[in-house]
């Protein structure tokens, strides 16, 4: 089939439909949107990425993503020096921040141990938090990882690992949700919801 | 029997596109008891395939979704069920799969027209049993095959079952492959044997579960004259040993012992000695006491049909939903007797079965509230 476009506007679809979450109709249907606004938004999107990529950089500490080193929430003096929330992903990272859920400092580790995938501790930012924790300061660490089987490995390992230092290590709950009804809840969910049960 | 069946859904319609050899047809169902017939390769089994869909995995066949779409198409296909529920409502529930380089490549389910994450949301409309001919060997072929049989009784009553059974995979994976390396970091196998611990009794406590269930029921309504021997059943592993005298949490710890010292051991096997995933089912026909692989053929198909009936009878009771039966050749290696009795079983129990047969006259008995359909390459008729 012959193109329907020129070279151009094909490269520009073929970019976009390497973005998560478009596939190639969609890529299709923002590329025409974008030339269509060109003005008033293909203009302005090419500069602001033109800008992305000139001056976002990561983190030296946390390995957050910014436009400054030491980040933003590095830099925040109201948040809490004595806790750090580990992630596996800055996406993780900006959930948390979403839901307002933490005041504590972040360690982004860049991912997740897995044989399989041949990710090793050598390979996540596993060394520079335990540089971060042998400062002293920290009290507690929250591993906020997926309840996948290497999101949990990540997190036993981590906990091992500081095994020898004077912090609390906790780890996100997994059991009954917000809303839900023991008696609709699997034995795998209660098995978790019981083994991290709390005092009230 | 029909007492303890408490919801009875119904399939009115099943419609396929671009699946195995059908472009695009529509069925439609009147009755509980449904036959499908037709020469080999005409595509009978396809329609209950297609069915098997509606609940997580990869269906009856067990194979790749991207392989289920028909030849010629784009390399997707779409299947749909239009449900009566038993509140009088109807329900459209939708799956199918889009290829590799589409807009939302992958597998798709829609509950009325509303996308929902995964096959697991269609288990609080729809279960499903099925007993195919690649279950015949069952008795006297591999532990795996077994335990496959068991894990796919437990995800019928439990839709999670499955998620935790191929986390235990991935975990039992990645502990082989650490293995495999000269000094594998210590720290990072504790890891990974902590996750195998948790993951591995759960999934011996459900095993567990369903089967003490299962075998409960059998044994409450044994008839040593029903053409359909009752089964003995027991779980064979030192996990669900254990379970059976200590609390979960004290059996994940001396699990974690076990495999932190059995390292050497694995790594000279090269792979993971002792597990849940090394459990098998044990069988025993039970009128005549013997193990179920040294009965006849005929006689391990009707012990076969019995678990998988006091299975639909279970998930009847367990999940609230009786489930639909995929009965694949079933007439097969059945005498005149114990086929007629199948059908008046099936009758008695009302939930909605779809059979299929190469030979018409093999359910040329079935009662009235039956109804037969003539499979060709791409089309079925209703006869």
């Amino acid at each position: 089939m012959a193109a329907v476009t020129g070279p151009e506007i094909e490269r520009l679809i073929q970019l976009l439909a390497r973005v998560p979450g478009l596939g190639p109709r969609s890529a299709r249907r923002a590329a025409l949107h974008l030339v269509k606004k060109r003005e008033a938004l293909l203009k302005p999107l090419a500069d602001a990425m033109q800008i992305a990529h000139e001056r976002i950089i990561t983190c030296t500490t946390c390995g957050n993503i910014d436009t400054q080193n030491p980040c933003t929430l590095c830099g925040d003096p109201r948040r809490d020096d004595s806790l750090i929330v580990v992630v596996a992903d800055v996406a993780d990272l900006w959930a948390l921040e979403r839901a307002q859920v933490t005041t504590g400092r972040y360690h982004v580790l860049g991912g997740v141990l897995s044989a399989l995938d041949g990710v090793g501790p050598k390979d996540l930012a596993i060394e520079s938090l335990i540089q971060r924790i042998a400062t002293g300061t920290i009290r507690e660490v929250i591993l906020a990882l997926n309840a996948t089987v290497d999101g949990q490995t990540t997190a036993h390992y981590i906990t091992e690992l500081l095994s020898t230092y004077t912090l609390t290590v906790t780890r996100l709950a997994h059991g009954v949700p917000v809303g839900g009804e023991l008696d609709y809840l699997d034995e795998g969910t209660l098995h978790a919801a019981i083994r991290q049960r709390t005092a009230v | 029997m029909t007492e303890s069946l408490q919801r009875l859904p119904f399939v009115r319609r099943l419609m396929l596109q671009d699946f195995r050899s059908y472009a695009q047809t529509s069925l439609d169902f009147e009755h509980r008891l449904i036959a499908f017939t037709g020469e080999n390769g005409a595509g009978k089994t396809n329609l209950l395939e297609a069915l098997s869909l509606f609940t997580p995995g990869r269906g009856l066949r067990r194979i790749e979704l991207g392989d289920m779409a028909r030849h010629g198409s784009s390399g997707g296909f779409s299947l749909s069920l239009s449900l009566d529920e038993p509140d009088g409502d109807s329900r459209r529930l939708g799956t199918g799969y889009e290829p590799a380089g589409s807009e939302t490549p992958g597998r798709r389910c829609r509950i009325d027209g509303v996308s929902v994450p995964s096959a697991s949301a269609f288990a609080d409309h729809l279960r499903l049993v099925w007993l195919t001919p690649a279950f015949d060997g069952l008795f006297a072929g591999p532990a795996g095959d077994r335990r496959r049989f068991l894990d796919r009784l437990v995800l019928a009553v439990n839709p999670d079952h499955g998620g935790r059974v191929s986390a235990l995979e991935r975990a039992l994976r990645s502990r082989n492959k650490l293995l495999e390396q000269d000094r594998p970091d210590d720290t990072w196998l504790d890891a990974i044997e902590r996750e195998i611990a948790e993951t591995g009794v759960a999934v011996a406590a459900a095993r567990r579960e369903t089967l003490g269930r299962l075998a409960g029921l059998i044994l409450e309504s044994r008839d040593d004259t029903s053409p359909f021997p009752w089964a003995q059943l027991a779980l064979d592993g030192p996990i669900e040993a254990e379970l059976a005298t200590s609390p979960a949490l004290d059996v994940e710890d001396s699990y974690r012992d076990w495999l932190r010292d059995s390292r050497w051991r694995d790594k000279a096997a090269g792979r993971t000695l002792i597990g849940p995933h090394a459990s098998d089912l044990v069988v025993h026909h039970g009128p005549k006491g013997i193990e179920a692989h040294q009965a006849s053929t005929g006689e391990q198909k009707a012990l076969l049909i019995g678990l998988v009936l006091a299975h639909a009878q279970l998930l009847s009771t367990m999940a609230g939903i009786a489930p639909l039966i995929l009965l694949d050749e079933v007439a097969a290696h059945l005498d005149p007797r114990r086929r007629q009795a199948l059908f008046e079983r099936l009758d008695q129990m009302g939930v909605q079965v779809f059979m299929t047969g190469a030979d018409p006259s093999a359910f040329a008995k079935m009662p009235a509230s039956a109804e037969c359909w003539t499979v060709t390459p791409g089309t079925a008729e209703r006869l």
